[in-house]
């Protein structure tokens, strides 16, 4: 596989994870926070949360995200990988603001500042750096 | 309780993600499409620490969803955060990945920022 294409493949990979999880992650706060009863150490109140068509929805979407990252990891390092994905953690406080109301302070907003700046930092570093020749095995 | 679940989840994510990226090295590069899906499930199956992955998952998961649940969900991702930097050198030491200084600099920029969201 050529480099560029390589690049490509990641950052499409990358791109529909992080939409995949963000979305998840909502609509399972959303989810559960609306649920009935409390999530403790019973397996089965789990089980009945499921149920629950948020909470559900939100499963589904990360059960997505879970290949999309898979297929990720197939092209790039976990090392490169992780701290791209901390993009998410700006999105979520986004999504907590917008839609759970949520109190962000400036205090948590400039610890988002410096996970972005984290993560622009490491973007620029090559992707992968135990890549084998190119053939399934 | 907030912290245990925590604690649960970090050190769950942590493994899990050691295990799929080493399985998943070791498949060879996958290709976006159906038939990549396809393929992807097929393995997992196949694939004993992907399977044990996915079990360090479920783990994390639960743990997530009851955080999620008491926690804003602008503290409980960022603070998943917290294996970060457990991951990376996991990463470097089993993995044998090269963190380079742009990289180590941009990872500890990520987890002063992860500690600020958490205090």
């Amino acid at each position: 596989m050529p480099i560029s294409n390589r690049i490509l493949r990641t950052y499409l990979w990358l791109l529909l994870f992080l939409a995949l999880r963000a979305g998840g992650n909502l609509a399972l706060a959303w989810g559960t926070k609306h649920l009935p009863e409390r999530l403790a150490a019973n397996p089965l109140v789990y089980v009945r949360s499921l149920l629950d068509p948020f909470v559900g929805f939100g499963v589904v979407l990360l059960i997505v995200a879970l290949l999309a990252r898979l297929a990720l990891l197939s092209v790039a390092d976990l090392s490169f990988i992780l701290p791209m994905t901390a993009i998410g953690y700006v999105l979520a406080a986004l999504l907590g603001k917008v839609f759970l109301h949520e109190a962000v302070s400036a205090q948590r907003w400039f610890a988002v500042l410096l996970i972005f700046a984290g993560a622009a930092l490491v973007s620029s570093t090559p992707q992968s750096t135990t890549a084998k020749p190119e053939k399934s095995k | 309780m907030t912290w245990i679940l925590l604690s649960v989840m970090v050190l769950a994510t942590a493994l899990s993600d050691i295990l799929q990226s080493y399985e998943m090295k070791r498949a060879g590069a996958q290709s976006v499409g159906a038939r990549g899906l396809a393929r992807l499930l097929r393995m997992i199956v196949e694939r004993r620490y992907l399977l044990l992955s996915i079990l360090c998952l479920a783990f994390s998961f639960f743990s997530f969803m009851a955080l999620v649940q008491t926690a804003p969900l602008s503290f409980a991702v960022p603070a998943s955060a917290a294996s970060f930097i457990l991951e990376t050198l996991l990463a470097k030491v089993l993995l044998h990945e090269r963190i380079g200084a742009r990289r180590a600099g941009g990872t500890l920029l990520v987890l002063a920022g992860v500690l600020l969201l958490g205090k």
